[in-house]
């Protein structure tokens, strides 16, 4: 598992139990309004990730839709790393 | 007692509204039954001049309540879903509350002592109600305040529905539908709207996911459906946004971008889509349909408008029959904020707008004040919980842009002690932070993450740093 897969998938785990939501086996085909967390889970979430990882790809761009599953969520933040590390 | 300046809300549901209902997730309450009858079993009476304070646990009975109450009762004070329990008692003191409406469980403990204790159902029992002298009842709506203590501002029904027109006989079937909750003040517009105009209203449901809440909206036909941008962000990502083809979506609560817009207009090309300036203090300033961010200039000072508008050191200043009468219980303090209209009866929205061509744009809030997808929040409110922990020295809250709720609250804070290099208690210190703001905090009030830094900006008057919009 990349180590982005892994951060993303305990921040997860962790918003999840703060919220008290039971999460589904967590796929790269679950569509993430199926996880069980709401609107603000998947906010806290996105800034979580700003902190661990040093950006949000969504804000960073107009272009980049939030995404249906897990798999392209996780997609998302793996190209944007990608696109940050050719940039430095 | 003041003369009534409108009917009470009973005798101005439609009365051909024999097919209309509320629905809520697991019921459904026809209108005309409502007219014709009773919730409260024979406790209406004693209700009759009191200040009651909603105190039920869903939405549905908050509706019944209103209805039934709008002109018995001397006072109605509308409870948030998210009023933490320890502020239920200053809004009882300050609303001279005597009376509480609960749901079958019974009032919530600071509501135990009230003289008279009233249980609303959902199950309504036919009575000849007749309203002799009715109150001028006010209405009380509760918004976020700076010092965690919520303000309450006045209204009366006559305030509330003063922008709302009638619909246009012979058009097609309307169904309201919304993703506020009722007891705010959107959610609450699209209520009235609905039992005025005689049309059914699908209501929302806390516990209720957003798919499950879109398909009841598609089954139940909805054909008008009203939330935040945030909201509809959220409810795009969403299969189950293909259940509903509403001929009529509304944005309200927050800065609709041009980026939501156009997504509405891709994915319901048939619908009408507008966003509305409203607030519970200025109530419904206007209506933007052409499809645009922002608003058009000529909006500002326009004679003879229904909605005085003007701009003030960047904020925009609304006066209307539909603003609030004022706050109560701050009628004596002093200060900027303690009045809800200005000499000339206006009210300062502290929405900062600019000017760009022949348009205005919103850019931001003064103050600080932070939109978490519609939802107020005060910076210090949320500095004082977490101040309240014994290692915080000081700590200042922000906001931060999010995809989702377009913004979202995040904190540095300042420890008494710098933590030293092999006696690192960050983490655990955040945890228990996060802790006591979990306690005290609605969940969009508690920070998405906290950063301990080692110190913050503090100008010479004592006052932190802020970075307005």
């Amino acid at each position: 598992m990349s180590s982005i897969k892994s951060t993303i998938i305990s921040q997860i785990e962790q918003v999840a139990e703060e919220q008290k939501v039971k999460l589904p086996p967590l796929t790269d085909e679950l569509v993430l309004l199926d996880s069980g967390l709401d609107s603000l889970g998947f906010a806290i979430l996105v800034a979580r990730l700003e902190d661990t990882l040093g950006f949000d790809p969504f804000t960073a761009s107009d272009d980049v839709y939030f995404p249906v599953t897990l798999g392209d969520f996780i997609g998302v933040y793996e190209n944007a790393a990608k696109t940050l590390e050719a940039a430095s | 007692m003041p003369q009534r300046r409108s009917k009470p809300l009973r005798k101005l549901i439609n009365a051909e509204a024999s097919g209309s209902f509320l629905w809520p997730a697991d019921a459904s309450v026809a209108l005309g039954d409502l007219v014709r009858g009773t919730s409260f079993g024979g406790a209406l009476g004693a209700l009759a001049g009191r200040s009651v304070v909603l105190a039920t646990p869903d939405q549905l009975t908050t509706a019944l309540a209103l209805i039934e109450l709008d002109g018995v009762a001397r006072r109605l004070v509308l409870c948030p879903p998210d009023l933490p329990a320890d502020q239920l008692g200053y809004v009882i003191a300050t609303a001279q509350t005597d009376a509480v409406v609960a749901g079958a469980g019974g009032p919530p403990a600071a509501a135990r002592d009230l003289a008279v204790q009233a249980t609303c159902s959902p199950a309504i029992v036919p009575a000849d109600v007749t309203l002799a002298d009715p109150h001028d009842t006010e209405w009380i709506m509760l918004t976020s305040g700076t010092t965690g203590a919520p303000k309450m501002v006045v209204h009366t029904l006559a305030s509330l529905t003063a922008a709302i027109k009638p619909i246009a006989s012979g058009s097609a079937p309307v169904v309201w539908g919304t993703f506020y909750d009722m007891r705010r003040y959107g959610g609450l517009q699209i209520f009235l709207r609905a039992v005025l105009g005689g049309t059914s209203f699908v209501l929302s449901s806390a516990s209720e996911p957003m798919s499950d809440h879109l398909a009841r909206l598609g089954l139940r036909g909805v054909t008008h459906l009203t939330g935040t941008p945030s909201h509809w962000r959220w409810a795009l990502l969403n299969p189950s946004a293909r259940a509903i083809s509403p001929r009529y979506v509304r944005l309200s609560g927050e800065i609709a971008d041009q980026a939501i817009l156009d997504a509405l207009r891709e994915f319901y090309p048939a619908a009408g889509i507008g966003h509305a300036y409203a607030s519970t203090e200025a109530g419904v300033g206007f209506e933007v349909n052409d499809g645009r961010e922002g608003f058009p200039a000529s909006m500002i000072g326009s004679e003879g408008a229904a909605v005085d508008m003007k701009v003030v050191d960047g904020s925009l200043r609304i006066r209307s029959v539909r603003t609030a009468a004022h706050y109560l219980g701050r009628e004596a303090s002093a200060g900027p904020g303690a009045a809800l209209l200005d000499a000339d009866g206006f009210v300062d929205t502290g929405d900062i707008v600019e000017l760009r061509g022949d348009r205005y744009y919103f850019v931001g809030r003064r103050g600080g004040i932070i939109n978490v997808g519609g939802l107020k929040v005060h910076p210090e409110e949320i500095e004082a919980v977490i101040n309240r922990h014994p290692d915080v020295q000081m700590s200042l809250v922000k906001s931060r842009k999010n995809p989702i709720t377009g913004a979202i609250v995040v904190a540095d804070v300042v420890l008494r002690t710098q933590p030293g290099d092999g006696n690192d208690r960050s983490a655990e210190l955040k945890r228990e932070i996060l802790q006591v703001c979990r306690d005290r905090l609605p969940q969009h009030k508690v920070p998405a993450a906290i950063r301990i830094v080692p110190s913050l900006d503090v100008f010479a008057t004592g006052k932190m740093t802020r970075h307005h919009a």
